[in-house]
């Protein structure tokens, strides 16, 4: 149960009730679709970038507590980043959910939540899920990105 | 308050020592995450007796070679026991014949086997397959390629809310243009149980073949070809207790007959040279390479398997035990069942309010329950019933009532977690 506790955070429930910045988005300048073909999540991130920065962002879609906090946290995390920065949180993160426990997690804020995913391989495709979508949306990749 | 309706007492199957049989089975006996494992994803994978690890593990000690082609002691051993397992699958199915059982790699092979050799030489454009809502991906993707390839198109018979195929509008669809109707005996997302006999008969009277998908039937059902009648019956031997890698197409003799061969190479030869090669006979002529050996002959010790446990029996406890769990479930709020048909096997599929199937999966797979979560490769079942993934969990002969207690249990610990 301890392990169990640490996966599902109080964070991460309230992110899954209440996920932020859950709608589409008019004027995006950037957008793409994520599908978890293992169970069924979907997820759409919408971004607005001038000048290399981020100036909104936003998802929609469906899935399970992991993958839309993780979305969750993810929007509120990269309002006002710069692209380069967007992809060295990135980077941080899927080290933080894949790699052997690290001691120092640069910056990563609230995104700390989900480092319980790190107990639970099945479930790390959930958490990057929205994360890989972002990149493909950053590199305007319109095929639907697959995490199968 | 309405008084919730008391769960009815799992009642034993007499003469079915559900506790004996599972000391067949060594996997059962570990812990998982500290609690006992309690393996509810027979659908997915059924677990091994030790009958069949044995008979594998034999074949690789004392007479692993090469079948049907050597003149030594051990080739001659393994040839016997792979085609005696053959039998045993004719039996096992009431064939007329070994001749008409094609040992494939599993069900989704089988399919692939008929869509390809099947439809090659009869399907033409404008020809039309018959499946239904409720078929599995390896059932409706060959019959879409074979389409792809030669014009011909599909026609989907609908289900009903409870998960049952709606007879009459399914008729409907079999009409002068059908090549053929394949159809899934027990659905493996919903568990819902097919009128398969009907069908073949409404189809047969048309002269339309009809292909059954008995992946999900075979471990839960008796069966029967010649009582069916079907032209074509397909099951994977890794669902009923045996080796992944093996399974079983039947085939009428005079179809399978009429077929091309699937994949050309050795064994399903006669005389090859390079003007002209003429094909062997069945069911050797859709048998090309070297097959699984071990599998097929760990196939025939897991049919010897069900067969002594006796499938009434097992069918009877697998009754018992849905029954139990579904009014388990009706007690829990905010569970709901996807699949409610009358006539069902074995599968208990659900969704909790306000937690994704995914995480309960999670949840429970920490006390130790093997459940399978996602779209079950149907995804159009999925759309039908509008969620995205479902909870399953599936039946073998060896699940207890405390199997589906420590499942409820599980699930009312997911519901805590989530606070739901």
């Amino acid at each position: 149960m301890s392990d169990l506790r640490e996966l599902y955070q109080e964070v991460i429930f309230d992110h899954n009730r209440k996920p932020r910045n859950f709608h589409g988005m008019a004027n995006a300048n950037h957008a793409a679709e994520g599908y978890n073909p293992l169970c069924g999540d979907k997820v759409k991130i919408y971004l607005k970038v001038d000048n290399g920065v981020i100036g909104d962002v936003s998802f929609e879609g469906s899935g399970c507590a992991i993958s839309t906090a993780s979305a969750s946290l993810m929007t509120e995390t990269l309002k006002g980043r710069t692209l380069l920065e967007a992809e060295k949180l990135f980077e941080t993160f899927h080290t933080m959910v894949t790699g052997p426990e690290v001691a120092h997690l640069e910056n990563l804020g609230k995104l700390e939540v989900l480092c319980g995913v790190r107990e639970f391989p099945a479930r790390v495709k959930c958490a990057t899920l929205a994360w890989h979508t972002l990149h493909a949306a950053l590199h305007d990749d319109h095929h639907t990105v697959s995490t199968e | 308050m309405k008084m919730a309706e008391p769960v009815p007492l799992h009642k034993p199957v007499p003469g079915f020592d559900v506790y004996r049989l599972r000391e067949d089975f060594p996997i059962l006996r570990q812990r998982v995450h500290g609690k006992p494992l309690v393996y509810l994803d027979n659908a997915a994978t059924s677990q091994k007796p030790l009958a069949v690890i044995e008979a594998e593990d034999r074949y690789y000690r004392e007479y692993n070679s090469n079948i049907h082609r050597g003149v030594h002691t051990l080739s001659q051993q393994a040839t016997d026991a792979y085609e005696q397992a053959r039998a045993k699958a004719a039996r096992f199915l009431n064939a007329r014949s070994p001749k008409e059982i094609v040992f494939v790699r599993g069900a989704t092979e089988a399919i692939n086997l008929v869509a390809a050799a099947f439809g090659r030489a009869r399907v033409k454009e404008g020809d039309e397959i018959v499946l239904t809502a409720m078929e599995h991906h390896s059932n409706i993707v060959p019959w879409q390629m074979l389409c792809e390839q030669t014009g011909a198109r599909l026609r989907v018979a609908s289900i009903n809310d409870d998960g049952e195929l709606l007879f009459e509008e399914y008729k409907k669809l079999i009409g002068p243009r059908t090549k053929m109707v394949a159809v899934v005996h027990v659905s493996n997302a919903l568990g819902s149980i097919n009128p398969v006999k009907e069908i073949v008969r409404y189809a047969r009277e048309r002269e339309v073949p009809v292909l059954v998908d008995g992946a999900q039937a075979v471990p839960h059902v008796k069966v029967d070809v010649q009582d069916l009648d079907c032209d074509f019956y397909v099951f994977s031997g890794h669902k009923i207790y045996g080796p992944t890698g093996s399974g079983v197409l039947y085939g009428r003799e005079a179809l399978l007959k009429a077929m091309p061969p699937y994949q050309g190479g050795g064994d399903m030869i006669l005389t090859v040279s390079f003007e002209k090669t003429t094909y062997n006979e069945l069911p050797y002529k859709f048998e090309a390479g070297t097959p699984n050996i071990a599998g097929g002959i760990g196939l025939g010790a897991a049919l010897d398997y069900v067969t002594a446990a006796g499938l009434d029996a097992i069918a009877a406890h697998e009754h018992e035990l849905l029954a139990y769990a579904t009014a388990a479930v009706s007690e829990v709020s905010g569970l709901r069942l996807i699949g409610t048909a009358k006539e069902k096997a074995s599968i208990l599929s659900f969704v909790m309010e306000g937690v994704h199937p995914h995480d309960i999966g999670t949840i429970l797979d920490h006390e130790g329950v093997a459940i399978r979560t996602g779209h079950h490769c149907a995804m159009p079942v999925m759309d039908r019933f509008h969620v995205p993934a479902t909870a399953r969990a599936s039946f073998a002969l060896y699940n207890t009532k405390e199997d589906v207690d420590a499942l409820m249990a599980a699930v009312r610990t997911a519901k805590e977690v989530f606070g739901v």
